[in-house]
């Protein structure tokens, strides 16, 4: 498992970044952590013949929380995202996903950029950006450009960024009330079997104020379940009002046959999965 | 000479000998990262090695370019089966008496199969040279499944011997049929079930998997052609077979060949055959006069080196209707792959698949079982278990809960009542084996009572209720066996490998000083050899273990043996070191006696010396008597003290065990999880109780794997699905329960300390434990049987067909 | 490609390798460095035989790029104890039989040397989970995690009584 020769590039900020893209056009390919790309290149399903590696870019480094809104640079690793007490305590649900990713070496180098900008349908933090109703910010030779993650994806590895572009941050609000992120897995380090991601909010009146419910790998793109959501908040969240929520999600996943089951399972299962994550974020509201 | 102050346990206790929790040897090297792998090896000049794969499952092969390759700058040859056609080395024998291509000859047979070998200055660049040979392929139809190998529009797949109606094991009825393997009264055995209160039967498939050890398979050959000789570092499980039949295949004399198995990154079978790789590296040496590396990746190592299992068991088992078994029929359908490459005894083509009556006194048996070729990997290896006897033990120990099922018995009771009985050993099987010893009812009374059995039950009827009731959707399995190992192969009258008898050896020597060098033919993988082996020697010899060198694998100085798997290093290596441990001790006796001046009777052996009977102060220790057999002149007696053994054990050992799983079924979901698990493990005489727990927790683990979710599996293309670890099923430690380990120690009557190996009865035990328990989570709700590996998907499907998610 | 200068702080000596941008750290530290401690056991980034600790941080050095790692400080199992003095966690997988064949072990003790140091008392799911990463065909893991348990318990008595 080797991977094709390529010239290596390492700029120090994201406008030279940028720059070498422009300059070496489809040949180069930006690397992040590297866990999904450098496996790619050792199976040669992927030859770029640049690399441009964007660890020295500081300024995609960064966690921030101020006027009620989270920034979180893209180069970001998922330790980093675990290890911010700042953060957890402004988004508790990107903790408890960010643990449920991989395994403990590779969530020191994976990081919420290449996680999200990828588009591979197995990977986390998409469902989670969309469940938190997440902006990226794309920046590109003709300046910056903000897109919701809930338009963001397109089809498996295909998404809104223009291959000019650097996913640079992901800007969310900071989110009150309950969450959970469940994921059904065959062990560590695997891709969800079917996952979902839930926020839910409490009013006054014990009934469901806000909803966001977003699901991982039971598509070619993660899916905002925007009816299910809004189901909880005018239903309120009841057995009955869960049911039919996760009916709604259900009607909107596209899961397929493959080693981790057949569609028919897991449709059965992401049922479960998000009722239970619904279950549990309304349980901490 | 003044009595030592020392009393006898105490210098009992500073031997380390048998029975102690001695810590490892081997350790200090490893923790600080210096152990000694293959790939680790660097030799000047060494060049590396990398196949071209076939992506297809069947195909001819049309023409293979190798031009450009061959012009990348660094790349030294490239080879073809055209290549090695002069030498007679495009084919190799197996050891299953069948022939494999080294490089594709003419057509490709499995995904992943050698079609040429790349040869170049670094493994970058040879990787990509492999990207430049150009191979034109015709694809043909794919056969995997073996049911449908004999069909009239089923494609021949060896086209080579498709005329030949007699193989390696009798008549081939079909282009695709190996051999078929009988054993047992067909005729009685038919009759008894014809004419049985209750016949249970089944169809029982163990998946094909793979051992997968952390280190892949690899080789470094270096043809030293100013001296004549080849050196072959490799991941050989048996290194003195390797220098056979490297000797055989290359027409070099086999006293110029050495073959080493450094330190091996794990073996549990995987490194037991030969594979094309180490073939090619050997040739390219000769061709290139530098040494070649070949070290294979993962992807290559589970899609072409070895395989295990892919056994499909159609059983039958009467019983009277108080339940007492009066026959057992099966019929295996065994999926080979492209080549009979199955590493067995010669006169076993099945292995030992006839130990399938299990624990039981059952009368009367009959197996059959056909090997059938297909377009997947070849192999058919013992995945940590002797030759075939985890499938054995699978069958038996899910035909038994079935017939408890039709029954409407208690499972563990059922076992019982048909347990070989204590007084009945050594015990004749139906199927021709003599079990050496056993007290089984003892070891299944001490496995019940640890784990509450009859609580359990009770608490699982109750989960039964709640969940009939709506207030759980998890339901509780409870997972019983009891097995019966057969190791240690074997007797040389009826066990070879290649025409190599299945002894195995020792050779000791003892140094002026009173230290030791002892010499085994076998090769450690991570068992602790050079711990356990000092130990034995210790108890034997009356020389500290820390005292004494263990060595294996340089077949320039281990004497000749057989090597390590099937759970065979204890039962013959193990006997082969007491025994010229006890050559020793005989030669001592007799300079002690010249020493003491008295006669050779009236000396006994007291831990560590000779003491005249009834005069306890006079004695010589085994160190004295070391230093005297070298600077005496003693009349009689040759200087030195050395020996030797080759070891041809009267029969083959029978470890047993019983081990309880009680797992945690989530219906909706399909996860499953370990709530306690329980290993009685009875191997006879214990060595090192550290290293047999260590044995047992690792054998488990790899058992929970093959279980509940680790397969090798193909598409109808014969696409590899499985071919890395994201989707090859290996435990983190997360999944892996902690185990409670216990015991019972019944010896071998026939082994020198009556020890019978351990390594493999906890995955052979371990596998129908776990799967015992997730078919008895179901069995209230009317499961029969479900196949393994018993991962999410499946285990849901199960529930599913059952009717438990309306 | 052609071969770059690539500087590394190994075990705290600093040296330097010629590699072309595509080697990977691993083949960098075992092959130019004879650093062979580390191993490669999947090459997918999933068994962690090839774990490495990079600037405080386990890293599986089969899938980053040696040029990656230009002027970074990397620790590897060399890098712990030595033979006159091992780490205590070298002590410990000895003592609870915590290691059969080798090949995990390194990657293996040096993941779990990080994880005491991020959490010096773990509970035995803490362990559990922090080496998941690290696969062993084995030990079953059984003794890993209680060769961890102890190496935490003697590390924070030597702290207590210091």
């Amino acid at each position: 498992m080797i991977t094709g020769s390529f010239e290596y590039h390492q700029p120090g900020t994201v406008p030279d970044a940028i720059a070498l893209l422009s300059k070496l056009g489809d040949d180069a390919r930006v690397i992040a952590g590297g866990h999904s790309l450098i496996p790619t290149m050792k199976l040669r399903l992927a030859m770029p013949e640049h690399l441009i590696d964007l660890q020295a870019c500081q300024e995609l480094k960064k966690i921030s929380v101020s006027g009620g809104e989270v920034c979180i640079g893209a180069m970001t690793t998922q330790a980093e995202l675990i290890a911010s007490e700042e953060l957890h305590q402004a988004a508790p649900i990107v903790r408890e996903t960010s643990l449920q990713i991989a395994d403990p070496q590779v969530r020191y180098m994976g990081t919420l950029g290449g996680n999200v900008a990828n588009g591979d349908p197995g990977n986390d933090m998409p469902a989670l950006m969309q469940c938190l109703d997440a902006t990226f910010v794309l920046s590109g030779p003709d300046g910056e450009r903000t897109v919701l993650a809930r338009e963001f994806y397109e089809a498996a590895y295909f998404t809104a960024r223009d291959d000019l572009e650097i996913l640079t941050e992901a800007r969310f609000p900071v989110c009150a009330g309950g969450y959970s992120y469940e994921k059904q897995k065959r062990k560590i380090g695997d891709y969800a079997t079917a996952a979902a991601a839930v926020l839910l909010s409490k009013g006054g009146d014990g009934g469901c104020e806000t909803a966001s419910i977003a699901l991982t790998n039971l598509a070619d793109t993660p899916i905002y379940c925007q009816q299910a959501s809004e189901h909880l908040v005018q239903n309120g969240v009841s057995d009955a009002s869960i049911a039919d929520a996760v009916t709604s999600a259900m009607g909107q996943i596209d899961p397929v046959d493959d080693n981790r089951g057949p569609a028919e399972f897991k449709r059965h299962a992401a049922a479960i999965i998000l009722q239970r994550a619904i279950q549990q974020a309304w349980s901490r509201a | 000479m003044s009595a030592t102050a020392e009393s006898v346990q105490e210098r009992r206790a500073a031997l380390k000998g048998l029975g102690t929790s001695r810590k490892r040897v081997e350790d200090a090297r490893f923790t600080q990262g210096k152990g000694n792998y293959v790939d680790d090896i660097k030799l000047p000049d060494m060049l590396f090695g990398d196949f071209v794969r076939s992506q297809h499952a069947h195909a001819r092969v049309k023409s293979i370019d190798t031009s450009a390759a061959i012009e990348l700058p660094g790349v030294i040859a490239v080879l073809t089966a055209k290549d090695l056609e002069p030498l007679s080395l495009h084919w190799m024998p197996t050891l299953a008496g069948d022939k494999q291509m080294v490089l594709a000859d003419g057509k490709v047979l499995f995904q992943g199969q050698e079609v040429a070998f790349v040869v170049a200055e670094d493994r970058y660049i040879a990787a990509d040279a492999v990207d430049l040979v150009k191979v034109e392929y015709e694809e043909l139809p794919v056969l995997v499944d073996p049911f449908k190998a004999e069909l009239p529009d089923a494609p021949i797949l060896r086209e080579d011997i498709a005329d030949e109606k007699e193989g390696a094991h009798g008549a081939r009825r079909h282009p695709n049929h190996i051999f078929t393997w009988e054993q047992g009264d067909k005729a009685g055995t038919e009759a008894v079930i014809g004419e049985a209160d209750v016949v249970a039967e089944e169809m029982v498939y163990y998946h094909r998997t793979h051992p997968c050890p952390m280190e892949t398979c690899g080789s470094v050959a270096s043809m030293d052609k100013v001296n004549g000789k080849l050196t072959l570092w490799g991941t050989f499980q048996a290194p003195h077979v390797v220098r056979t039949v490297a000797s055989l295949l290359s027409g070099i004399a086999e006293h110029n060949i050495r073959v080493v198995s450094p330190d091996i990154g794990g073996g549990f079978g995987n490194k037991v055959g030969v594979y094309p790789g180490y073939v090619c590296s050997i040739v390219a040496s000769i061709v290139t006069g530098q040494p070649v590396k070949w070290v294979e990746d993962r992807m290559e190592n589970l899609s072409a080196t070895a395989f295990a299992r892919d056994y499909w068991m159609q059983g039958k088992i009467a019983a009277t209707k108080e339940g007492k078994i009066l026959g057992l029929w099966c019929h295996t359908t065994a999926d080979h792959g492209a080549f009979d490459a199955c590493a067995d005894p010669t006169k076993y083509p099945a292995g030992f698949m006839s130990i399938c009556t299990g624990s039981y006194d059952i009368p009367t048996a009959y197996l059959a079982v056909d090997g059938i070729y297909t377009n997947k990997a070849p192999g058919g290896v013992a995945y940590r278990c002797s030759f075939r006897v985890t499938e054995a033990a699978y069958f038996i120990e899910r035909m038994i809960e079935v017939l408890a099922i039709k029954l409407n018995m208690d499972a563990a009771e059922l076992r019982a009542k048909n347990f070989i009985r204590k007084d009945q050993f050594p015990y004749q099987s139906a199927l021709g084996w003599e079990y050496d010893s056993g007290d089984y009812h003892t070891a299944w009374d001490k496995a019940l009572d640890a784990v509450g059995y009859k609580q359990l039950r009770a608490e699982q009827a109750q989960q039964v209720e709640d969940f009939k009731a709506g207030k759980t959707r998890k339901l509780m399995g409870v997972g019983l066996c009891h097995f019966t190992e057969i190791v240690g192969a074997g007797p040389v009258k009826n066990c070879d490998i290649l025409g190599m008898g299945m002894f195995d050896s020792c050779e000791i020597r003892i140094h002026p000083t009173g230290s030791a060098l002892a010499r085994l033919g076998t090769i450690s993988q991570g068992q602790g050899h050079a711990t356990t082996f000092a130990q034995i020697l210790a108890s034997e010899i009356g020389i500290s273990a820390d005292d004494i060198t263990i060595e294996e694998g340089d077949t320039d100085t281990a004497p000749y043996g057989l090597g390590t798997y099937g759970s065979r290093s204890t039962p013959v290596a193990g006997a082969a070191t007491a025994m010229a441990g006890r050559k020793i001790r005989a030669k001592a006796q007799m300079i002690a006696a010249y020493l003491l001046e008295v006669h050779d009777n009236d000396l006994e052996w007291e831990v560590d010396r000779f003491v005249v009977k009834g005069a306890p102060e006079r004695f010589k220790t085994m160190k004295e008597i070391a230093y005297a057999s070298y600077n005496q002149a003693i009349p009689g007696v040759e200087p030195g003290l050395e020996a030797v053994s080759y070891y041809d054990p009267p029969n083959m050992t029978y470890p047993f065990g019983a081990y309880i799983c009680v797992m945690d079924i989530d219906v909706d979901t399909g996860e499953a999880g370990v709530r306690q698990f329980y290993a009685l493990d009875d191997c006879g005489t214990r060595i090192n109780p550290m290293i047999i727990e260590g044995q047992v927790h690792g054998g488990l683990t790899e058992a929970l794997a093959i279980a509940m979710g680790q397969e090798i599996a193909y598409d109808e293309l014969g696409n590899v699905k499985t071919g890395t670890l994201m989707d090859f099923f290996i435990p983190t430690s997360w999944e892996t329960p902690n185990y409670q380990t216990d015991y019972t120690e019944t010896p071998s009557p026939h082994h020198p300390i009556g020890a019978k190996g351990v390594g493999e009865s906890p995955n052979v035990g371990g596998v129908p434990a776990f799967s015992n328990a997730v078919n008895d989570a179901f069995r209230a709700f009317g499961l029969t049987h479900t196949h393994m590996p018993h991962d999410h998907w499946r285990i849901w499907q199960t529930a599913n067909k059952l009717g438990l998610h309306n | 490609m052609s071969k770059q200068t690539i500087s590394l702080n190994v075990n705290g000596k600093s040296v330097t390798a010629k590699a072309e941008p595509r080697e990977l750290l691993i083949h960098v530290l075992r092959e130019q460095l004879e650093i062979t401690g580390p191993h490669i056991g999947c090459e997918t980034s999933h068994c962690g035989a090839c774990t490495v600790e990079i600037d405080g941080m386990s890293v599986k050095s089969c899938t980053l790029f040696a040029v990656q790692a230009q002027g970074k400080e990397i620790t590897t199992i060399e890098g712990l104890g030595d033979p006159d003095k091992l780490h205590v966690l070298q002590e410990k997988f000895k003592e609870h039989h915590g290691l059969q064949c080798g090949y995990c072990t390194p990657g293996m003790i040096t993941r779990a040397h990080r994880l005491l140091k991020e959490n010096p008392s773990p509970t035995e799911e803490d362990v559990r989970f922090g080496i998941a990463g690290n696969l062993c065909r084995c030990t079953g893991y059984q003794n890993i995690v209680k060769s961890v348990m102890a190496a935490a318990e003697e590390l924070n008595n030597k702290e207590a009584t210091t």
